[in-house]
């Protein structure tokens, strides 16, 4: 970890402002990606703001959406008795994951802008084409049985990391963000991008701007919702698979569905055609039938071709998960 | 270098620190409270972990100078006088540890949890106390003694 | 015959551990908690390739980082010969290589360069920047690669790794029943939660050595013997060790780096161990591929056995696993082979991790003799019992103490065998198939010289020897049998251990400190009560017992997994571990290692795959992400009992070592009960959800 400077703006205001003027800064708020990214050499930002002292941790509670402000903790969301009630698989989606110390520290807007977890991502001596453009990706040929199947090029198949966003995509959310000169709206699942041949570029955030709140909008079929994680042991580590789900039902038929995908793709991943399949069957038969069109575009390598499988069973048992708690 | 204020078991320390030290370092390096450990230093472990305003965060992934005015507990403030805590007891008699390295993090992540409100089952302890590793296995006890703090202190 | 003289002993007593205070206050003081005054701190810097030269290595804008007092590279550095392992002299090296001696590279994570600094910041950002460039040469890192030497090791500490007895292809092609499998275990790392660190202080020239360590004289040793000092002009001090597992036992170059900055810097230095370099530098379990071939009657008798073990072994060390080592003695019959082939790569020197050897052979030879019971329609339980004996066939020696069969009696009846699954996949519930599964857990019982020394003053009694507490409970087991043969109260003891200028001992390692300390601070306290001295001092050895007897613990592991096949997901929802140990001087710790050791073994099982990347040779999973270790979460109902049978024949208090055997057999159990709940045989550690899909 080089040296920096630490900035405590007061507002927001001047922490954008400081933010676009200040090469080479980044801001800094539960500092879980950020101080573990410059441990590890792959960022060394020369300032940091410390936004932590803004006051963007509210959550509202309002007739037709949620706003989760961005610095609220990942604990604090999980617990909120209307994202409980409400939006479970938002709930059940951050307490999957990191551990309850990470959850204390981690904000909600840190959490949909960490980085991947790929391990020659994070190694400075490896080649990687997210650091740096037309190096290479040594995870192609190397370890990769954790690495993506899904919205991956020959440039990069690092797996997006955070579970939350899983959820937040499924469930529709908004960013809220604020710039320099302007504020604006956009949809969370458009703000990710595929690395195709810019691996570097990751999402829309466009330079001096700040996060400021998350909106989820109500839906019919986020009630009834769950959040269902394979890994390879029973807690504190990152996805094989994951599988966002939710239903809404009129009568035996199924009205309205959300389905996204952790672990699997180089973004969370929405899979609306799935979700399209799903509307007005039964359930059962139609489970199959959705998750072997979520899967339908996955390109296995070498050693994590296994995931098509799991994925599809993990889509199977998410839903039938959900259908028992109805 | 930024002079600074960290408040620590009721205590209040000035300390100069440059921006880049994290809270873990500046506890054991910088003001010698060496109770927490230091285990992965990537907060992969929980070795590290402390309350800072009674919330279980780990201090290697933090920056010490982002917690001024804050109130810090380590291992060290969790007895009391001399009196043992009654999870350090616990601890004692169910033998929750061997080799003691994790043991810090595992009380105070441990009086974090108690505090939250979602230690009820033998399910919700471990899932719990799963973010403090043990390479000795002890959890079978430590979740022994966890669980009879909960009953003791009806959380 | 046990002498202790106590009527109301407290061995055989669940005493709180005697350290337990200071562990659970944060106030007992692991290496780097040390406080040393004007203190300058060391980061190392490690190669990132596996075999070639360093071309250039320059430090200059390292230098330019505030704070930094020197960075040591080959180019600067004393040059010191590493010696030659020599056990019986307490001087083991790690490694067979010593680093920063010359431009060479031979494995990935080979230390470079060392980097001090007046703070800790300083040094991590400086070795950041310390720019190498090097000449790559082709890795060897598969035992694929056709530029990789082979050769047949002959021994391991003694014991042989290439034996035959009988005729081994006669009795193999006449069996009636036949099994021929292939079994592998990945890569493991040690990981204990306490990093590797060294704090050196000179005093003229008089060294000071704080380090974690499992065995104090080795270190003294080898320290003494590379800076040619005499060895009394060397002190190492470990009080408290955050976890070894094996993998400080043996003594790393990173120690005589810390001493040679100090000395060149005049200033005490405190080196500290990365994570990530924990896994380039401090050894590891080999990855074993084996193959065992069995021959039987019908009813289960064995007829013959080859087991063939193919280890990764490394350039810069000597260590290989000897997986194939219980097998001659482990069972009754008459045609066994084992053989051990070692490949030699550009990966990091392994050494030994608990229960080397053993663990994965246990893992085959116990998945193996379950798949010919299966085969037979034999109980696996009646197979071991079949084949038990009181006989050492190949050491040509009866056991002093086998209990095996009480072991899985015992065992049977506390777990509910009779209600195991009769076939696979017969039971269900949830989403869950069931099944249970056994092993036999076994490890030797070695027993070392030791001395002891008690002092008396004031109605105290200083106990001090030169063994280490790891986690193990030694200083409470000290305090037990210093009580009894004193007649005096446990609070009445101290204990000070972990000191090299202490009365020695062997190394923490082999489960042998209790067997051999146990009866030098029993014969030390008795001399003192006897002569009504202030101070007594004794050394006990083992004696013509070890070449008339085979001395080894046994054990039975029993497991009932709950199997989502669906998803692949495997959890132990249970599990029993039965042991003859001999006498358990603590009940408490000795469970605590018990159960300790089949965590150990259900991470092996399900989740540990230490994964070195072909091309370039680094530990990819370098870190406690990626590393998968049991969690919290991970571990279900699990319990471990001891079957007391004192061994009189090892000691006069009739004790044998605890800390390795409780992981022996504990993967075999697991696949086993997978094999029994979902009928898939996964030969291939860890039993991933991609391996059952």
């Amino acid at each position: 970890m080089q040296a920096f400077e630490l900035l405590q703006p007061a507002d927001t205001r001047e922490a954008i402002e400081l933010s676009a003027r200040t090469k080479g800064a980044a801001f800094i708020a539960g500092g879980t990606n950020v101080v573990d990214l410059m441990k590890c050499g792959v960022a060394s930002p020369s300032t940091l703001i410390d936004i932590t002292r803004l006051p963007l941790a509210a959550i509202d509670v309002e007739p037709d959406r949620l706003r989760i402000g961005a610095l609220v903790l990942n604990s604090a969301v999980a617990h909120h008795p209307v994202v409980v009630e409400q939006f479970p698989m938002l709930a059940e989606a951050f307490l999957a994951g990191a551990s309850p110390q990470l959850r204390n520290m981690a904000t909600i807007g840190g959490n949909v802008l960490q980085r991947t977890r790929c391990p020659y991502f994070r190694d400075p001596a490896a080649a990687c084409n997210k650091r740096h453009p037309g190096d290479g990706c040594d995870a192609l040929e190397g370890l990769h049985r954790m690495h993506a199947i899904l919205g991956t090029s020959d440039a990069c198949i690092a797996t997006h990391a955070s579970d939350a966003a899983v959820a937040l995509v499924a469930l529709d959310a908004i960013l809220e963000i604020q710039g320099p000169s302007s504020a604006r709206r956009v949809s969370l699942e458009e703000f990710y991008s595929f690395p195709g041949d810019t691996p570097n570029v990751e999402n829309d955030l466009r330079p001096g701007e700040l996060i400021v709140a998350i909106e989820i909008p109500r839906g019919r079929a986020h009630k009834h919702s769950t959040y269902l994680k394979v890994r390879d042991r029973a807690s504190y580590e990152f996805a094989l698979v994951s599988v966002a789900a939710g239903l809404d039902f009129d009568g035996d038929r199924i009205g309205d569905a959300r389905i996204a995908l952790g672990g699997v793709g180089t973004i969370p991943w929405r899979v609306r055609a799935a979700e399209d399949a799903l509307l007005d069957s039964e359930g059962d038969s139609a489970y199959e039938r959705a998750a072997q069109i979520a899967l339908e575009h996955a390109v296995p390598r070498r050693d994590n071709g296994f995931k098509i499988e799991l994925a599809k069973r993990a889509i199977v048992r998410a839903l039938e998960t959900v259908r028992r708690g109805q | 270098m930024p002079q600074m204020k960290l408040k620590i078991n009721g205590s209040s320390h000035d300390v100069e620190l440059e921006p880049n030290v994290t809270l873990l370092d500046a506890l054991r390096e910088r003001i010698g409270l060496v109770g927490t450990k230091k285990g992965c230093d990537y907060g992969q472990c929980g070795a590290c972990t402390v309350l800072v305003d009674g919330r279980r965060v780990l201090a290697c992934l933090t920056l010490a100078m982002m917690h001024q005015g804050a109130e810090i507990t380590t291992i060290e403030g969790v007895a009391s006088n001399g009196s043992l805590h009654p999870l350090q007891q616990a601890f004692i008699e169910h033998d929750a540890f061997q080799c003691g390295f994790c043991t810090a993090g595992q009380i105070v992540s441990a009086l974090g949890l108690l505090t939250e409100g979602h230690a009820h089952t033998d399910g919700e302890i471990r899932e719990g106390m799963s973010g403090n590793l043990c390479r000795c296995g002890a959890y079978s006890n430590i979740l022994a003694a966890v669980r009879q703090e909960v009953r003791r202190a009806g959380v | 015959m046990t002498t202790i003289v106590s009527d109301k002993p407290f061995v055989g007593t669940p005493v709180d551990r005697v350290d337990g205070r200071l562990k659970v206050t944060g106030q007992a003081q692991y290496t780097a908690d040390t406080p040393v005054e004007h203190v300058a701190y060391a980061v190392m810097v490690t190669s990132t390739i596996a075999r070639g030269k360093i071309g250039s290595i320059d430090s200059s804008e390292a230098r330019e980082v505030a704070g930094v007092l020197q960075i040591f590279t080959h180019e600067n550095s004393p040059r010191f010969t590493q010696p030659e392992a020599d056990f019986m002299n307490a001087l083991v090296p790690a490694q067979s290589f010593m680093p920063l001696q010359s431009d060479e590279i031979i494995h990935y994570g080979q230390q470079i360069a060392v980097v001090v600094a007046e703070t800790f910041e300083a040094a991590r950002a400086a070795a950041a920047r310390v720019r190498v460039a090097y000449e790559a040469g082709h890795p060897l890192l598969s035992p694929d690669d056709a530029e990789a030497q082979r050769t047949k090791p002959e021994q391991f500490f003694g014991s042989m790794l290439q034996t035959e007895r009988g005729d081994v292809e006669k009795y193999l092609e006449g069996a009636a029943a036949t099994l021929d499998a292939r079994y592998t275990t990945p890569t493991q790392f040690h990981n204990p939660m306490e990093p590797h660190a060294t704090v050196a202080q000179w005093n003229g020239s008089k060294l000071t050595i704080h380090e974690p360590s499992q065995w104090v004289k080795g270190v003294q040793n080898y320290v003494a013997t590379i800076f040619k000092m005499p060895v009394e002009d060397v002190h190492v001090i470990s009080p408290f060790v955050g976890g070894g597992f094996g993998n400080k036992g043996f003594s790393f170059p990173h120690t005589i780096l810390a001493a040679m900055a100090a000395r060149e810097l005049k200033r005490p230095v405190k080196l500290l161990m990365t994570r990530a370099q924990l896994f380039g530098q401090t050894g590891h379990r080999p990855r074993t591929e084996q193959r065992l071939r069995i021959g039987a009657q019908k009813d289960g008798k064995l007829v013959a056995i080859d087991h063939t073990s193919t280890i990764e072994a490394s350039l810069a060390g000597w260590f290989v696993e000897p997986s194939g080592r219980i097998t001659p003695m482990l069972y009754s019959c008459p045609n066994v082979r084992m053989s051990h082939e070692a490949v030699w790569l550009n990966v990091p020197a392994p050494g030994p991790m608990r229960a080397p050897g053993e663990t994965p052979g246990t893992f085959a030879l116990e998945s193996a003799l379950d798949e010919l019971a299966a085969k037979l329609g034999v109980d696996p339980i009646e197979l071991r019992v079949k084949n038990d004996t009181s006989h050492d066939e190949e050491g040509n020696r009866p056991f002093s103490s086998r209990h095996l069969v009480e072991c899985f009696r015992a065992g049977a009846t506390r777990f509910g065998w009779k209600d195991r699954p009769k076939k696979p996949r017969e039971r269900r519930e949830h989403n869950e198939y069931v099944g249970y599964g056994v092993a036999t857990a076994t490890f030797p019982g070695l027993r070392s010289p030791a001395s002891a020394r008690v002092r008396r003053d004031n109605g105290r009694f200083l106990v001090e020897v030169a063994t280490h507490d790891i986690g193990t409970g030694m200083y409470s087991i000290i305090a037990q049998v210093a009580a009894d043969a004193l007649g005096v109260g446990i609070e009445q003891i101290e204990c000070r251990i972990g000191d090299s200028s202490l009365p020695p001992a062997p190394v923490a390692g082999g489960s042998m400190s209790t067997a051999s300390v146990m009866p030098a601070v029993q014969a030390a306290c008795l001399k003192l009560r006897e002569s009504g001295a202030n101070e007594a001092e004794a050394s006990t050895m083992p004696g013509d017992e070890q070449e008339r007897y085979s001395f080894h613990s046994f054990g039975a592991q029993f497991v009932e997994v709950r199997v989502d096949e669906t998803l692949g997901r495997v959890r132990v929802a249970r599990a029993l571990g039965v042991f003859d140990c001999g006498k358990i001087v603590n009940p408490k710790t000795a469970r605590s290692q018990f159960l300790g050791g089949i965590v150990f073994g259900i991470g092996m099982a399900l989740m540990e795959d230490g994964v070195f990347d072909r091309r370039s040779g680094r530990v990819i999973t370098d870190n406690l992400a990626d590393y998968r270790i049991p969690v919290n979460a991970d571990i279900g109902e699990i319990e471990a009992i001891a079957v007391e049978h004192p061994d009189f024949l090892l000691n006069p208090l009739g004790v044998r070592g605890v800390g390795e055997i409780g992981t022996t057999g504990v993967a075999a159990a697991i696949a086993n009960a997978v094999y029994n709940a979902t009928g898939k045989r996964v030969r291939d550690l860890p039993i991933t959800p991609d391996k059952l899909l």
